[in-house]
């Protein structure tokens, strides 16, 4: 059986060894030893490390597909457009690695100096990492473990050259397992400003993202917000707009209301942000452009057909919103 | 080997499909549901099995949620969905207390878990039974695997949306099985194209076309592509009249269609 017994106290309790349940447990002197309930010694160094990063957000869904790394490639850009704030983004995603490509740097790669890994930069002020940047071909699959995956983001943390960073965003994969567990416990001394919670209007979603604030509320993560993802699209022939994924118990407003969190935003559902990624001119999207003019319209067929790029201008409108409301939430004084 | 001359729970099974996808929220669970309701529409017995342990989606899906798991004699027995007790599904939803509650559970625990879904659950009589997996290419996929390697699974229905992102991961769902010996029955492309219910614009939310370039380049066939269904979304929602309102949707001869391959695959599967 690899099983833990039913009632084990967990290694890291005063109990460890010592309960009822301890009794005949192959690791019963090593738990009462106490070596399992050591700090791992990485969280200090990570803290350590952290020292010059000012905020850290995590960017989290219980449910797949939402949006995670889009909006963290939006929250990446939109905190970058000021030349004097550096930010950092992190992909812990290790099996599903997105955002290379969503930042037009796929088939970079990571090089190695003296005082770590340096991330890729994309901007001066923005540098990225991903285990994407670490394969040597984009069919590679990452098939590992928990344990292995811990390490990759211990690693992720602590041997990078991360350098003076105002925000570091960690853009997690869906679910609350062990690239969560592990970003929260190794984060945990160093002091992680919150969660973004991302989701998408249907209830499907929802009922994954209550978890995920469950686990946060578990962990002692505050949450920041939530943002509500794809929510309508406008027909670009008709300009009726239709609920794709219909928010039948009231969508990420209704939710939010219930268990007191904020919403951030609603960021609507534009097709031309999958046309961008395809193009692989990555997304770049420029939250100041106010000029509402995508610059990919008058290259591109599926673009052209639409009028100006108005939703576009409605994704920027939105993020810069969220933007907006998440700052807010961070500077705040506690 | 040992495990296949003691077939256990899975022995009045005939076929195991996984459905796979590297990606979160390509429609896996809708795709096994939609599955397992186009088997059943041809007269077949479906159960499925849901390993997504962070995630379950499926029980809210076919309108099970807060059904709860009994125990027999030769194990645990499976949620029957309609009166005709021929769709059966297993899930951790219906393990949960309360249903918000996260599980907040590392890789060998899950694999624990998974073990016993796959041991421990009368099916009983089934000819096919859909396993609907979480995303990604970890401590499930290689449980799951694992543990059904001594059934000879049929193969691996492996999902994907049409954008390039969605395509990216998958690619590295195809290594995967490829890596464990997993066949790929094929891929499905879903949420192909939108018409808009006002003007019956057809367009491509996320972009077109990336499912079957993708099975064209790693050499496994292509299933069919899926196109997005309001409609469907809503029904899924709420579980309402689902099983009977399935046959109107748009989606549906596209699932029939996929539905009838791997009909047409269980032959070759047998030999």
């Amino acid at each position: 059986m690899e099983e833990v017994p039913h009632d084990c106290p967990g290694v890291g309790s005063a109990q460890a060894g010592r309960g009822a349940s301890c009794q005949g447990c192959p690791n019963q002197g090593l738990c009462a030893s106490g070596a399992g309930a050591a700090p791992d010694p990485a969280i200090e160094e990570i803290k350590e490390k952290m020292k010059t990063v000012k905020h850290k957000i995590l960017v989290l869904s219980g449910k797949g597909g939402v949006g995670k790394s889009t909006f963290s490639a939006h929250l990446a850009h939109g905190l970058a457009e000021d030349e004097n704030t550096q930010v950092a983004l992190l992909d812990i995603d290790i099996c599903g690695p997105s955002i290379p490509k969503i930042m037009g740097l796929e088939g970079e790669q990571v090089h190695q100096s003296g005082s770590g890994w340096s991330p890729v930069f994309l901007e001066d002020n923005l540098g990225v990492m991903s285990v994407g940047f670490l394969l040597s071909s984009p069919d590679d699959a990452v098939i590992w473990r928990g344990p292995k995956k811990n390490g990759m983001i211990k690693q992720f943390l602590r041997d990078v050259d991360w350098g003076e960073v105002d925000y570091l965003i960690v853009d997690t994969p869906p679910g609350t397992s062990d690239e969560h567990l592990s970003a929260v416990q190794y984060l945990a001394a160093a002091h992680i400003d919150g969660a973004v919670i991302i989701t998408t209007p249907q209830e499907v979603s929802l009922q994954d993202v209550r978890k995920e604030i469950s686990f946060c509320h578990k962990v002692k993560l505050p949450v920041i917000g939530v943002v509500e993802n794809m929510s309508g699209f406008i027909c670009p022939k008709c300009q009726k707009e239709t609920q794709i994924f219909p928010p039948t118990t009231g969508g990420a407003e209704v939710m939010c209301h219930d268990l007191k969190v904020p919403l951030l935003g609603k960021v609507p559902l534009d097709p031309r942000i999958g046309i961008r990624f395809r193009l692989k001119a990555g997304y770049r999207i420029s939250l100041e452009d106010s000029r509402g003019r995508c610059p990919a319209c008058p290259v591109y067929r599926e673009a052209r057909r639409s009028p100006p790029c108005t939703r576009l201008l409605s994704v920027r409108v939105a993020t810069k919103d969220s933007l907006f409301w998440l700052k807010h939430r961070i500077h705040q004084p506690p | 080997m040992e495990a296949a001359a003691e077939p256990g729970n899975l022995a009045g099974v005939r076929h195991i499909i996984l459905v796979l996808s590297g990606k979160g929220g390509v429609g896996k669970s809708t795709i096994s549901t939609e599955l397992a309701l186009a088997l059943r529409h041809a007269g077949k017995k479906v159960g499925i099995l849901d390993v997504d342990l962070c995630g379950p989606s499926i029980p809210r899906m076919l309108q099970v949620q807060g059904k709860a798991v009994h125990q027999c004699d030769s194990g645990w027995v499976p949620v029957f969905v309609d009166q005709e007790q021929s769709i059966s599904l297993m899930s951790v939803g219906f393990l949960l207390e309360k249903p918000d509650e996260a599980v907040v559970w590392r890789g060998p625990k899950k694999n624990a878990l998974i073990k016993q879904f796959v041991s421990d659950v009368a099916w009983g009589q089934l000819d096919y039974l859909v396993v609907d997996t979480p995303p990604g290419t970890s401590d499930e996929h290689m449980a799951v695997v694992d543990t059904l390697r001594p059934y000879s699974p049929l193969g691996a229905l492996v999902v994907t949306t049409p954008q390039a992102v969605s395509v990216g991961d998958v690619r590295r769902e195809l290594t995967f099985c490829k890596k464990v010996g997993l066949r790929v029955i094929g891929v499905v492309e879903n949420m192909s194209g939108f018409v808009c219910p006002h003007c019956a614009e057809c367009t491509n939310v996320f972009s077109r076309g990336g499912g079957e370039e993708l099975a064209r380049h790693a050499g496994v066939p292509f299933l069919g592509s899926v196109p997005l269904d309001p409609e469907l979304t809503r029904s899924l929602e709420e579980g309402r009249d689902f099983i009977r309102g399935f046959p109107e949707s748009p989606a549906f001869p596209a699932l029939s269609c996929i539905a009838q391959k791997i009909l047409n695959e269980a032959p070759v599967g047998l030999s």
